[in-house]
């Protein structure tokens, strides 16, 4: 039985390998979330974005820099896989096993940092697409050669968001904030209450709420923010979690009361557009979506993507379709026959389009992308959600400049930030 | 009801040993997967140990996460990065935290014991979750370990772990059978089937309930030194629920005819994992729950029932 299972075992894997040998096509494999909680703001928008864009680049429909078939002229091949699965196996599966030329995915810092030392070991051009620690740079690979990001960093949000309550007058004498209790939560709100301090507003913090990540219910928590009777609410909550807290903290008269900002609230724009208050202070993480520049590749992108999707396309979404055309202009930098190694020396401080704009790869030796970030107030205007009241801060004004960690900077007064 | 009879162990350790050396020759892809799979079948072994004193330990993550925090914390925090010192602290600490929890414990059975055992681990996960040092639910990375002083290149790294991984696991194998076959070992069958003619017969159950998590509890820390060292990061997760819930089900899908069945179980759930995955990224938990229906309803006595079915044949 044993000997059995084992031989199986071994047949499967030599066969599998075999079928690697052919190289005609080239193979991408994406990590996104497709179960758990995460797979509907995230894995679906993600997925639905790759699967346009490999389509499309096969099809040669995309506007230009990105009229050429596919990449390097070979068809591009998806090999999806569930990032809520263990990502140290599955990855090496994707480069061991299915021999994808590279690998554009991952959402999950957690699944990024156990990623980010493999993607070197294993020497693949790998791309992260939305996961947010500035660790991955800072501490886990301090000298990448096959690891990028094309996002930027979670610093952005939160020193984004300090600057935009300042610029847009906002009273800023009682600061509350309701983050989830884990990382990102975490993070976030240590990065903005240091970047209030930084901005030098003198506010009074009179409550930090810390539920579970999912927990779904928060009349408690609602409850604590309406009595300290905050004028600012900070709020970095995402997916099911932003929709019941909206749900619920709106009918009891939080948005009345105090000014709320949600850094990821775009991504609340297709789900629940009439339960969000106007004149709520949101974001989409960067320039993307209803703060993405007006280019030909965005109005291409948000146009197709909602004819074939139905839906508008959310941050997530546009940030895997930066990752994927990233990845093609670097192997095309690089010219044809490339390999990962080529197109990750190529990919190094390169500057290229995407429907954000474009993007720069400055920091961490070239590999860490920074970008802008808009915020607005959310407003209904003939029944279509859109922003007002919108200021965008430049890349050099939001992050750290490359040979500085966030918490640092964000201490030292943002030293040589370069806002207009 | 299955009897167990633990005389032929020696031989079903050999063919493990056998197949660990063979692994050599897999593709690095299977063989990472076989050597996280040894790390958890270890802790899936711990969970069969006490389920043979009737015991379902809902909560062995725990010791599962103290043993991968213990080798992250000392590798990455405290700079020790010597396998031979990281290995052995991993299976103390558990020891440690096994024999103080055991007090309190093995005064409790069934259900009770399942409740209490869940509700430990989750307040470590709930502490792990707020401690932003340790990098909360993202977790921390690991190091690269030397072992004996030296550190192996990057390219022969994984041989090298893979390697002290499979020895260590056949080693622990061992012992445990060795341990089953003594009489402190039988008298945990005799937990389950009457606890008060046992102590008739002058033995006192509680203390054979305190051996056997004590004993579970080092060899789930050695799975989760194991494992911190193979993948290199260690995150909360190791001890939430749903992964203990994975180590009992991995406890019933072996069955626990023989200390090198969870192994082997713990395997063979991997590998319909991946494969379940790679065949339908947006159905494999259905796929997976198909797999162990199937086995519940056909198999009940687990697979190692397969083996001995055949032997008495």
């Amino acid at each position: 039985m044993k000997t059995c299972v084992f031989a199986l075992t071994l047949g499967t894997a030599l066969a599998s390998s075999g079928a690697v040998m052919a190289q005609d096509s080239f193979k991408i494999g994406v990590p996104v979330f497709l179960s758990g909680a995460a797979a509907g703001p995230f894995g679906e928008p993600e997925k639905q974005a790759a699967e346009l864009l490999f389509d499309a680049l096969n099809a040669g429909e995309v506007p230009g820099p990105y009229n050429t078939v596919g990449i390097n002229g070979r068809t591009i091949e998806a090999r999806f896989t569930d990032e809520a699965s263990d990502a140290a196996v599955e990855y090496r599966n994707l480069v061991e096993r299915d021999g994808v030329d590279a690998v554009i995915g991952y959402t999950s810092s957690g699944n990024c940092k156990t990623v980010a030392p493999l993607a070197e070991e294993l020497e693949t051009f790998t791309v992260f697409v939305d996961c947010g620690t500035p660790q991955i740079f800072e501490e886990v690979v301090t000298d990448p050669k096959f690891l990028f990001r094309t996002g930027p960093t979670a610093t952005s949000d939160a020193v984004g968001a300090a600057r935009y309550l300042v610029d847009s007058g906002a009273d800023l004498s009682r600061v509350a904030g309701i983050n989830q209790n884990y990382a990102w939560g975490q993070d976030n709100w240590r990065d903005f209450t240091a970047s209030l301090k930084a901005l030098d507003t003198g506010s009074e913090i009179v409550s930090e709420q810390f539920p579970q990540l999912g927990a779904g219910q928060y009349g408690a928590e609602v409850s604590a923010l309406l009595t300290s009777s905050p004028t600012v609410v900070f709020n970095s909550f995402w997916g099911g979690d932003l929709e019941a807290f909206v749900l619920q903290s709106a009918p009891r008269g939080l948005f009345a009361r105090s000014t709320v900002l949600m850094t990821c609230g775009e991504a609340l724009f297709p789900t629940i557009t009439k339960d969000v208050p106007e004149g709520a202070i949101v974001s989409a993480r960067g320039p993307f979506s209803v703060f993405a520049p007006e280019n030909e590749l965005s109005t291409w992108f948000s146009a197709a993507y909602e004819e074939r999707f139905g839906t508008m396309a959310t941050y997530p979404a546009w940030k895997m379709a930066q990752a994927i055309l990233g990845a093609k202009a670097a192997f095309e930098k690089a010219g044809e026959g490339a390999t990962g190694a080529d197109a990750a020396a190529a990919f190094a401080g390169m500057e290229f389009e995407a429907p954000s704009g474009t993007v720069k790869m400055a920091n961490a030796n070239g590999h860490q992308a920074i970008q802008g970030i808009g915020f607005g107030t959310y407003a209904l205007v003939d029944g279509e959600p859109t922003v007002e009241n919108v200021k965008f801060y430049e890349a050099e004004c939001t992050s750290p400049p490359a040979d500085m960690t966030a918490a640092a900077w964000i201490e030292a007064g943002f030293e040589g930030a370069i806002c207009d | 009801m299955m009897k167990t009879d633990f005389r032929r162990e020696p031989v079903y350790i050999a063919v493990l040993a056998v197949l660990l050396v063979l692994a050599f020759f897999l593709p690095g892809w299977l063989r990472f997967l076989l050597q996280t799979a040894l790390g958890g079948g270890l802790v899936a072994l711990g969970v069969v140990l006490q389920m043979r004193a009737g015991l379902v330990n809902f909560g062995q993550g725990l010791y599962y996460c103290i043993g991968g925090y213990t080798v992250g914390m000392l590798a990455a925090k405290a700079g020790i990065t010597e396998a031979a010192i990281l290995l052995p602290a991993a299976v103390i600490a558990a020891l440690v935290i096994g024999a103080v929890l055991a007090l309190l414990l093995s005064r409790y059975r069934e259900i009770f014991y399942a409740m209490l055992s869940l509700a430990v681990s989750m307040i470590l996960y709930g502490l792990l979750v707020k401690a932003a040092w340790l990098g909360s639910t993202d977790g921390f990375n690991v190091p690269p370990v030397s072992y004996f002083g030296w550190l192996p290149d990057r390219g022969v790294r994984p041989d090298i772990a893979y390697g002290v991984t499979a020895v260590l696991t056949v080693l622990a194998c061992f012992l445990v059978a060795r341990y089953l076959r003594s009489g402190a070992g039988m008298l945990c069958e005799a937990v389950a089937e009457n606890e008060i003619r046992l102590e008739y017969l002058g033995a006192s159950p509680r203390r054979i309930v305190s051996i056997t998590i004590v004993i579970a509890a080092g060899l789930s820390g050695l799975g989760g030194g194991i494992l911190a060292i193979s993948t290199g990061h260690v995150d909360p997760s190791m001890t939430n629920w749903t992964t203990s819930g994975g180590f009992v089900f991995v406890a019933l899908l072996a069955g626990r005819g023989s200390t090198i069945a969870p192994i082997l179980g713990f395997f063979l759930l991997e590998l319909v994992r991946t494969y379940a995955l790679d065949f339908a990224p947006n159905a494999w938990q259905m796929i997976l729950g198909a797999v162990m229906l199937a086995v519940i309803l056909l198999l009940p006595d687990g697979l190692w029932s397969l083996v001995q079915r055949r032997r008495k044949t």
